[in-house]
């Protein structure tokens, strides 16, 4: 059974659904993201797992267990805040001591406890320091220290390191990867940053308007993104609506032939099986497409020609947009250090766009 | 598609315009600002420095002269220079070392103002808490309508007192129903102690109100919830979090209220009954009616002296501590 489990909730302020009718599963031990764009109600429904909200229809349950009555300083559920929410009043032992004497915990053994969590986020030299005396990447250690000291069954965090620079906010994934990896504690994260979400979940709900697009494993929401939300939504993708032309059974599911104005007919696949006239797009990941100036069309291969139109030098990638001879745009990420890589293409130059059938991804309505 | 190209530019290429540009604003640093700055603080802050000069700290000195000085003849001060030499004497300060009775009046003054303040304090802490807490768009309505009886003249609303609490008025009449038939004489509320109390708690109450307010106002409501989160009750969401917080806004509400309270005369002369005199009816006394100037001075001096004192106090218990 799961350890947390969200049994179709739904949060409305007046006609409003932040929150729709939402279910989901987590697993003891879990790094859990949520993710979704601004305002698609990831704060809402992790307040309401904390206890701050509460449900108009459905139910929290965490080991077995129906939350709805008790409050959050009942239940065995920690927040980290985006904003860290220390104590301005207190020294950083005394922010992580705060749980523990709430819940009765004995001096000597809050002493211990203090200063094992503040070892295990590398601020125990800093003990004696306030809020005001640290830097943002180590308030959101202590924030975290603070939150996990008395072992909560789950951690929330909702943003925690949208405040940091970039540099400082890649360092801290690689920490919590690590420090939920020791804990053990399940984490429940929430970002409107795909490539956190893709680097530091063992699984990801995608949410959009108060629903979940897509449950799945990074790779999979990645590479097989479900809906065009998901696929444009997550990093940057060639979307590419048709109508199918042919489908024909292959392995498990089927190979689709598109066509797609401007671009003429495109191969695809796709798990399910996809009737003749019924609308879709293909969804094909910039990185796999190809450009060169001469052919180099193999038997699997969807091509175009077109010509550069503009382009995005990233130091270690370049992204460029061909503008096929239809019309149709199609965007290519190149790595600038491919072996054998001796021309960038400059705008206007005329080129040839092509990516294997299989690398493409069909995606129904 | 989510990205939106911006153009074919390379990076670092730069146009060699935008970098001289840069360097030419660098280099032109401003010698005469910081030449200026000092004349405008002078400027900008002068005046009320002038101002604190004439009407504080002169007056204060001419204070200190006056408890020097032998008293006139026909009250006021003896002339400051007599046969050329300069007139001064420790008389006003002995007599009041000499009596204990003016002790015990600067003693009933001190527990006046201080139970004014703790009133004071637990009257405005919820109502200040109240505001704070209130939809943003009612609070600055709401704190209108704390500082609303300003608006009206300090002695009416204290003769106003003296209806409410006066012999016929109902509330008196309430309270001696209850009290009489228990056997006891029947009270007097007006010219009381408690009268004095409940005049000056009054008057002082928006004075803690306001400070507290600005202080509770700015409180991060995401600290609460954070408190809340790690297993702290209401109860001790306020005493462990909310209040020490507000612990500025306490100290700068008593001392508004303390001060002002410690030196006050209107409200025992109107509201009290004779032994109610407090050491600002002491003062007015010695100034307006037995025209001894040096002893009223003395006794400013040494009321201004315990409250600097108790201040220094309240600073020192108050100071910042590296506390867990
Ligand atoms: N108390 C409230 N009253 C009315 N509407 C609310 C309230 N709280 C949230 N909402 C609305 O619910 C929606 C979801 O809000 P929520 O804070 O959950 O978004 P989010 O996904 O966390 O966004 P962000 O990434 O910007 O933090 C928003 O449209 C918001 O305006
Ligand atoms: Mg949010």
């Amino acid at each position: 059974m799961a350890l947390l489990e969200i049994r179709n909730v739904t949060r409305r302020f007046g006609d409003f659904a932040a929150v729709d009718d939402v279910s989901l599963a987590i697993e003891a031990g879990e790094f859990f993201t949520l993710l979704g764009p601004s305002g698609c109600g990831k704060t809402t429904l992790l307040r309401m797992i904390a206890g701050f909200d509460l449900p108009d229809g459905g139910a929290i349950v965490l080991d077995g267990k129906d939350l709805a009555g008790d409050p959050p300083e009942r239940r065995p559920v920690r927040t980290v805040f985006q904003s860290y929410a220390l104590f301005p009043h207190m020294t950083v032992a005394g922010n992580v001591a705060f749980p523990l004497k709430m819940a009765k915990v004995g001096g000597a053994e809050t002493d211990r406890q203090v200063w094992a969590a503040l070892e295990g986020v590398q601020l125990a030299g800093k003990a004696d320091r306030y809020p005001h005396e640290l830097s943002g990447g180590q308030k959101q250690r202590v924030a975290i220290a603070r939150a996990l000291v008395t072992k909560p069954r789950v951690l929330l965090l909702d943003e925690p390191l949208a405040a940091l620079d970039a540099k400082l906010r890649e360092q801290l994934q690689l920490e919590l990867i690590n420090l939920q990896k020791d804990v053990g504690i399940t984490f429940v994260y929430v970002t409107h940053d795909q490539t956190e979400a893709l680097a530091l979940s063992h699984r990801i709900a995608v949410m959009n308007h108060g629903r979940v697009e897509q449950l799945d494993e990074p790779s999979r929401i990645y590479g097989f993104p479900r809906t065009r939300f998901v696929a444009d939504f997550i990093g940057h993708c060639n979307l590419f609506d048709g109508v199918v032309a042919a489908s024909a059974p292959s392995g498990g599911g089927s190979l689709v032939d598109l066509d797609v104005a401007g671009l003429g007919r495109i191969r695809t696949l796709t798990q399910a099986s996809v009737p003749a006239g019924s609308k879709g797009s293909v969804a094909v990941r910039p990185e796999k497409v190809r450009i060169s100036s001469s052919v180099t069309q193999g038997a699997d291969d969807n091509h175009c020609a077109g010509h550069i139109r503009d382009f995005l030098y990233m130091g270690d990638v370049t992204m460029y947009v061909v503008e096929a001879t239809g019309g149709q745009r199609v965007e290519a990420l190149l790595a600038n250090s491919e072996a054998g890589r001796t021309k960038f293409f400059e705008a206007g130059d005329a080129v040839e766009a092509a990516w294997r059938f299989d690398a493409g991804h069909f995606i129904p309505g | 598609m989510r990205w939106k190209p911006r153009g074919g530019s390379m990076p670092g290429t730069s146009s060699p315009a935008e970098g001289a540009g840069v360097s030419a604003s660098g280099a032109r640093h401003p010698s005469w600002q910081a030449r200026d700055r000092g004349t405008g603080r002078w400027l900008v802050s002068g005046p009320p420095l002038a101002y604190l000069l004439v009407f504080f700290a002169i007056p204060a000195l001419i204070m200190v002269v006056a408890s020097f000085t032998p008293p006139g003849e026909y009250g006021g001060l003896a002339p400051l220079f007599e046969d050329g030499k300069a007139n001064l004497t420790l008389e006003a300060y002995e007599r009041l070392a000499g009596d204990p009775i003016y002790w015990e009046v600067f003693a009933k003054s001190v527990v006046y103002a201080g139970i004014t303040t703790l009133c004071c304090l637990v009257l405005a802490y919820p109502l200040a808490m109240l505001v704070a807490r209130s939809p943003r768009k009612y609070r600055d309505l709401l704190m209108l309508l704390v500082i609303l009886p300003f608006w009206s003249n300090f002695l009416i609303r204290v003769y106003a007192w003296m209806i409410i609490l006066g012999p016929q008025s109902a509330l008196s009449r309430a309270v001696n129903a209850v009290v009489e038939p228990l056997g006891f004489e029947p009270v007097s509320l007006l010219f009381s102690s408690f009268a004095v109390l409940v005049g000056l708690v009054y008057v002082h109450l928006p004075f803690m109100v306001l400070p507290l307010y600005a202080n509770l106002e700015k409180h991060d409501p995401a600290l609460l919830d954070a408190a809340q989160d790690l297993g702290a009750n209401a109860w001790q969401r306020f005493w462990r979090v909310t209040f020490p917080l507000s612990l500025p806004g306490v100290w700068a509400g008593a001392a508004l209220v303390f001060i002002p309270a410690l030196g006050i005369f209107a409200i025992p002369d109107i509201l009290g009954g004779t032994e109610d005199t407090l050491i600002g009816n002491l003062i007015k006394q010695q100034f307006l009616e037995t025209r001894d100037w040096p002893f009223g001075s003395v006794l400013s001096i040494v009321l201004t002296a315990i409250a600097l004192a108790l201040a220094g106090l309240a600073a020192w218990v108050s100071r910042p501590r590296r506390t867990a």
